[in-house]
């Protein structure tokens, strides 16, 4: 959801068609009519531009797009030995680190304990959720206002109890994980909704069993509640991973990569190839990148869901 | 809140059994959290009705009911364009998702025809792709049919959707196949027993849905920015975007009651929707 749009991807495709077609009707050209805006509509927005995407990525370009010249694997030679460009690839490792196990840990521990049948669960349940209605711009905003340094309250709040106020978007060994901040509390909506629904199908014979044995809350919630929600718990986990790799509002927001570039994140680089300096070719290779990352964790979740993770 | 209780003494789902320090305990974290979570929020709303002089000065809670942040920000910029235009954007958008992944799902589940695995596994391997790879050949595609600064630019590559059509996928999937025998023993014509029996049988899917498209649509910001380069169908997102550039360090009022301005529908839809969100987003994450 971009904010960040985190489309749920990555759901496990595997399972088999089973038609509710009619026994024996004759196979028709109908279902291509009925699937034909969609397969268009992804033919020229998704396909097309994969594939166009994948061979720009070879040649040298023009500032409008155009191919000139094959170059084999140079755009991406330049972009890897290019200090920038490998310090963007840290940058991102070190903000998917500082924001999902965060953003997980806090949404499930939230979930846990919404999930129970108390009175005002209600009230909580909608703040803990309101963040998956605001927008990365709003949000940047929202934030801005607590964290600027003139007068932002989050400072006179620290200078008050006599600390001394720090820069938050404007000192670079600070700015990533402010932004890493701003990332969590967007995040939390979304991870908290996702694994308050599973929780609540959990069965109450699981915890009636436990109670026998008499476990306390630490118990239940590593030996029944996690391992029982772990294919949601994946689902979160990936989409999570997936949207900090494709982080870009926040980041163009409040602080367009600085300072001294401590905060260029993969897609604000790529951004700025593609729209700002037209190095298209570049750009196109830092898609393919990128492409081959979300591929690779999205294949690791898909193994891991089959092998491993509880189904009830 | 629409969430429905059981009514039993016993917890559900999380299993606690409720002791006294359970309670305090639980109440007091999630006091907390729901403190720490919502006050971005509500400093924003408050500082969006406070004078510019007194948030200098460090009050940051409105006195009088002070309205000029919000006459300042729709006249700075023309947010009142920029709403129109998020709406048509949002609700054709999201029109247009529901509709098409409605049908190519109908089409996976009840028409028989050649090729269909492969074509479902070609859909679900999209989801692979992202977004942002693909901004760039997509500018360039929109920009070849002359729709820049068109509401069809903004909305066109984003109508088809997998999750669209895997969820509506899976929920036709339990209708029940006599259904089908009894439309076709009655003389139902394919597209009468989509209108009549199908669409009908997926409300709870097409409202999940709805609401979601809205959000995502509503909320997006790489492709409004590159889609788009002046007002004419810019959506208040990037409206958002402009006015930051330029006030976002000096006019806090303002810059908050934009914001406000921003989020106020999608707050809505998640007050009013979240039970239907979280269902929906379960059962996309579960099967």
């Amino acid at each position: 959801m971009s904010k960040h749009s985190v489309a749920p991807k990555a759901v496990p495709a595997a399972t088999a068609v089973p038609p509710r077609e009619a026994p024996g009707e004759r196979r028709t050209l109908a279902g291509w009519v009925y699937l034909l805006p969609s397969v268009a509509i992804f033919a020229i927005f998704v396909i097309y531009p994969f594939g166009r995407t994948i061979i720009t990525s070879l040649f040298a370009t023009t500032p409008a797009g155009g191919l000139t010249q094959f170059i084999g694997i140079d755009n991406f030679v330049t972009l890897l030995t290019d200090p920038l460009y490998t310090q963007a690839i840290v940058n991102t490792l070190v903000y998917v680190l500082l924001t999902v196990p965060a953003t997980i840990v806090i949404a499930l521990l939230l979930a846990v304990l919404t999930a129970q049948d108390l009175p005002g669960m209600g009230v909580f349940r909608t703040i803990f959720s309101a963040t998956m209605g605001i927008s990365v711009a709003a949000a940047a905003v929202f934030w801005n206002l607590l964290f600027n340094a003139n007068s932002g309250v989050l400072n006179r709040i620290i200078e008050f109890f006599g600390g001394e106020g720090v820069g938050w978007l404007i000192d670079q060994n600070v700015a990533l994980l402010s932004v890493s901040i701003i990332s969590i509390w967007m995040n939390i909506g979304m991870a908290y909704l996702i694994l308050l629904g599973a929780i609540k199908s959990i069965d109450d014979s699981y915890y009636e069993s436990v109670e026998i044995v008499g476990g306390g809350f630490w118990y239940r919630l590593r030996r029944v509640t996690v391992p029982l929600i772990s294919p949601s718990l994946f689902f979160v986990l990936t989409i999570t991973v997936i949207g900090a790799f494709q982080s870009f509002g926040l980041i163009d927001m409040l602080t367009q990569g600085g300072p001294n570039n401590a905060t260029v994140l993969l897609i604000y680089r790529l951004y700025r190839d593609a729209f700002v300096n037209f190095r298209i070719g570049s750009a196109s290779a830092q898609g393919v990148i990128l492409f081959a990352v979300i591929f690779v964790i999205s294949y690791i979740q898909t193994k891991l869901t089959e092998d491993k993770v509880t189904y009830q | 809140m629409p969430f429905s209780k059981k009514s039993s003494g016993r917890v559900a789902g999380s299993g606690l059994r409720t002791s006294k320090s359970g309670l305090v305990a639980t109440y007091a974290v999630l006091t907390i959290a729901a403190v720490a979570i919502g006050f971005p929020i509500l400093f924003s709303i408050s500082l969006s009705f406070t004078p510019l002089e007194d948030i200098i000065n460090g009050v940051f809670i409105p006195t009088s009911l002070f309205l000029d942040n919000y006459v300042n920000a729709f006249e700075a910029q023309p947010f009142a364009q920029f709403i129109v235009n998020s709406v048509v954007v949002g609700v054709a958008g999201t029109a247009l998702q529901i509709l098409f992944s409605m049908l190519a799902a109908y089409a996976l589940v009840f028409i028989p025809f050649g090729g269909k695995r492969i074509i479902f596994l070609v859909i679900m391997a999209t989801m692979m792709i992202p977004a942002e790879v693909l901004v760039v050949t997509n500018f360039q595609t929109i920009r070849a049919m002359g729709l820049i600064d068109t509401y069809a630019g903004l909305i066109l590559p984003g109508v088809a959707t997998t999750f669209g059509i895997f969820l509506y996928r899976q929920n036709m999937m339990q209708i029940p196949s006599e259904l089908k025998e009894a439309a076709d023993v009655a003389g139902l014509s394919r597209f009468q027993f989509f209108v009549r029996v199908v669409v009908p049988m997926v409300m709870n899917t097409t409202v999940t849905l709805a609401i979601y498209f809205f959000l995502v649509t509503w909320n997006a910001y790489l492709w409004p920015l590159v889609s788009t380069t002046n007002n004419t169908a810019r959506t208040v997102q990037i409206g958002l975007r402009t006015l930051n550039s330029s006030e976002g360090l000096s006019d806090f009022g303002m810059m908050a009651a934009g914001a406000v301005i921003t989020s106020i529908p999608t707050l809505l839809l998640i007050f009013f929707g979240q039970k239907r969100l979280q269902e929906g987003m379960t059962k996309g994450a579960l099967k």
